[in-house]
């Protein structure tokens, strides 16, 4: 196997810099206050990243304005934002809507989201998985679109919206501006505080086609594999914070004269959380090097990370309540903002059993 | 001379068809190309680990023989490096060539019955005597290939005066002196695959000790480390191990599928995948010189996943699985986990967890020593050995 797990020096100082700008920019007390606020995503962190370190554009081509990086670099920065439960834009921007973008070969629309100004969102339910129909939710006719789609991520700050529909002559990506005349947004009351999700409703808006029959399935695929793919890291950050942070706690918490993390019962979970953790690392990045190198074994890898790293988050946040006691129960402690995104994760672009059960057919294991 | 240049050097002067295994091997430690990471004039030429690989692909691709690593793991695994580490020149010279050609078979005498977990407990004594001559007195237990053996990497209590980890000492115990009685020790799939080892007025010469009197339990980290290290760090092709046996067996019975099963498979495929990559991770770490903790990982993680396959197979065999192949008592020379039939390797997969360190030993040494977790109490840290209650 030649893919490259590790992590290059070039990668490890986008690592420092997202981790240092959110470290300054995006400390959990201000997540949580966000969260209950008109406006839940940070906008202005989004910005600053987008302006400063040039994330938005990370994985569009130089030709486009972007940074030319591949799914590696963008793996790195969502691990940070999961470390961090960070409320901007990214996967639904950057990598979902991106993707698809690219995908379609639409480059005229990426320069503005590459620089951060504009920001699109792939109008897909947050729970459709790889290798999914195409979905049927809204039609296009004489160039218009109809329909309702539910549960979007980073939809209620998308200025652009690349909608999936079905025209007379078969499925279709179409460009939609959010502002225009006869797009709803309903933003819901979402599990996850820090990406809450939007329904969509679209009633005869003028859209444009960016891909046709041919092109528009292999696009939408293409987007949700690499989503599915590089999500596995940034559940890879929420779990490390996890573990972080209640490692941190077991040291500091005494109760019966002794220090929590001295007792058996306890440091033996976290052994066990560790070494989940160490193969969930293993797992994302060998996801984000086949699909930087176009590998014929993403499929595979894709579900794998997602089936493990998927897991592994959830239980990594459910450990980190439970052994912070009390503490950990309450609203005032960040760790359920990590809870949150990691159920909610979970769900996203196809839970753990859906992608085990997709391995079936490319490993040769039929049911 | 580059690397590939003494591996042609090597098969143009002793060419493999027409030359005694033996001699190869011998030829090929005096080359510096049995372990290249180990010094010059010691079966190695100083270089990165990384680098044997190649070595090993070029040989066998020659059709030249290998030392048969399976059956002298402990001597490669365990004694070796402590011997490298540890030993004086003249042990270094004595032991290594023969140990890595497979002359001279090692085994390991440190668990005792009374040592277990807390190996730094035991017992067994070692006298000096005027002459520069060690007695020990003691008993050994979970000793594989002691039956083989020429020699023992030993531990034995020097001082018991002092707290426990301190009144250790490591020596080289020779297998075939009068006070040594090996009784194969039979284990739940019905062979006797380790021993017990009996050692009464052993006499072992100082200059068999390795590292010095007292730092027994030093110089044991190197061979434990090690050790677990070998038991879950090789390479592994996907579907490599216990995965590839259930998968095979699974694509060959189909009538034997339900979805509850497949379920568990998938689960378990997606596991041993997971394994497998956190391997792959630590090998690239180490070849770039930046050793990560996952070493104390693949052992646990292995162990579980063992289980958790063997387990696996027995049921989804139906009424096969309620047989088994055959509780003759054996002394096998080597051990294939993933050999023989489902039952064998079900119930082999149980001591994956036990030996080498116990997954509970594991994890405390995880939390401890990888996250910083503080220690357990430990009542005898401070007390001298002979008055801590047993």
């Amino acid at each position: 196997m030649s893919a490259d797990l590790l992590y290059s020096e070039v990668e490890e100082e986008l690592r420092a810099s997202v981790r240092s700008l959110l470290g300054h920019h995006c400390p959990p007390g201000e997540v949580l206050a966000r969260a209950e606020s008109a406006q839940p995503y940070d906008l202005a962190l989004w910005a600053t990243l987008a302006a400063q370190l040039g994330v938005a554009g990370l994985a569009v081509p130089e030709q486009h304005g972007g940074a030319g990086a591949g799914a590696r670099e963008v793996a790195v920065v969502l691990e940070e934002l999961g470390r961090h439960a960070a409320p901007v834009p990214f996967l639904g921007s950057a990598v979902l809507a991106t993707t698809a973008l690219l995908a379609c070969g639409a480059g005229e629309l990426l320069p503005e989201l590459a620089e951060g100004t504009r920001t699109a969102a792939l109008a897909v339910p947050l729970t459709t998985a790889p290798g999914a129909d195409f979905p049927s939710a809204v039609t296009a006719e004489n160039g218009l679109l109809r329909g309702r789609i539910t549960s979007i991520a980073d939809a209620s700050v998308a200025d652009l919206l690349v909608v999936p529909a079905l025209a007379p002559d078969g499925p279709g990506l179409f460009a939609v501006e959010a502002a225009a005349t006869g797009v709803g947004v309903a933003r819901r009351t979402s599990l996850d505080l820090t990406r809450p999700v939007a329904d969509l409703t679209l009633e005869g808006v003028p859209a444009r086609r960016l891909a046709g029959p041919d092109r528009s399935v292999t696009a939408l695929q293409q987007a949700l594999l690499t989503g599915a793919g590089l999500l596995a890291s940034e559940q890879l950050g929420i779990a490390e914070w996890c573990l972080a942070t209640t490692v941190a706690y077991l040291k500091d918490r005494r109760q019966f004269a002794r220090p929590l993390g001295s007792f058996q019962a306890l440091k033996h979970r976290l052994a066990d959380l560790w070494l989940e953790t160490v193969g969930a690392r293993a797992a994302a990045r060998y996801a984000a090097d086949c699909l930087a190198t176009g590998s014929p074994d993403s499929a595979v890898a894709v579900a794998v990370a997602q089936s493990h790293c998927g897991a592994l988050a959830v239980r990594a946040a459910e450990e980190c309540v439970q052994l912070h006691g009390g503490i950990g129960m309450t609203w005032e402690h960040p760790a359920h903002l990590y809870l949150k995104r990691a159920k909610a994760d979970q769900l996203a672009l196809g839970t753990p059993g859906f992608h085990r059960a997709a391995l079936a057919g490319p490993v040769g294991l039929p049911g | 001379m580059d690397l590939a240049a003494r591996v042609r050097t090597l098969l143009a002067s002793y060419p493999p068809g027409t030359t005694a295994p033996l001699d190869f091997l011998r030829a090929r430690f005096d080359a510096g190309l049995a372990w290249v990471h180990f010094p010059v004039g010691l079966g190695g030429l100083g270089l990165a680990r990384s680098e044997q690989a190649a070595v090993d692909a070029e040989l066998a691709a020659a059709g030249a023989p290998d030392n048969n690593p399976r059956r002298i793991g402990i001597g490669l695994g365990m004694a070796a490096p402590t011997i490298l580490r540890y030993g004086t020149e003249e042990q270094k010279k004595r032991f290594l060539r023969p140990l890595w050609t497979g002359e001279e078979v090692w085994c390991q005498l440190f668990s005792e019955p009374g040592a277990g977990s807390d190996l730094a407990a035991l017992a067994t004594r070692a006298v000096p005597g005027e002459d520069g001559v060690w007695t020990v007195d003691g008993q050994k237990v979970w000793t594989s290939t002691a039956h083989t053996a020429r020699w023992a990497i030993l531990l034995a209590r020097t001082d018991p005066s002092v707290p426990k980890h301190q009144g250790i000492s490591y020596f080289v115990c020779d297998m075939t002196d009068p006070g040594v009685d090996v009784r194969p020790l039979r284990q739940i799939t019905g062979e006797a695959e380790f021993n017990e080892v009996f050692l009464t007025g052993v006499r072992i010469p100082d200059e068999h000790r390795l590292g010095a009197v007292g730092e027994g339990w030093q110089v044991a980290q190197t061979t434990l480390n090690n050790e677990r290290v070998a038991i879950g760090g090789q390479a592994m092709p996907r579907e490599g191990g216990m995965i590839g046996v259930v998968a095979e067996t699974w694509r060959r019975r189909p009538e034997l599928r339900t979805p509850e099963l497949h379920a568990r498979l998938l689960k378990g495929w997606v596991d041993a995948e997971v394994v497998r990559l956190t391997g792959e991770r630590l090998r690239q770490q180490l070849a770039q010189g930046q050793p990560g903790p996952e070493g104390a990982a693949m052992k646990l993680a292995f162990a579980r996943l063992a289980q958790e396959l063997s387990g696996l197979e027995v049921e989804l065999l139906g009424e096969d699985g309620l047989r088994y192949d055959d509780w003759t008592m054996t002394r096998p020379e080597l051990v294939d986990f993933t050999g023989r039939e489902a039952g064998y390797r079900y119930l082999r997969a149980k001591g994956n967890s036990i030996e080498g360190g116990t997954s509970e030993i594991l994890r405390n040494i995880i939390a401890e020593r990888v996250l910083g977790l503080p220690a357990e109490p430990r009542a005898d840290k401070d007390l001298p050995w002979k008055d801590v209650p047993r």
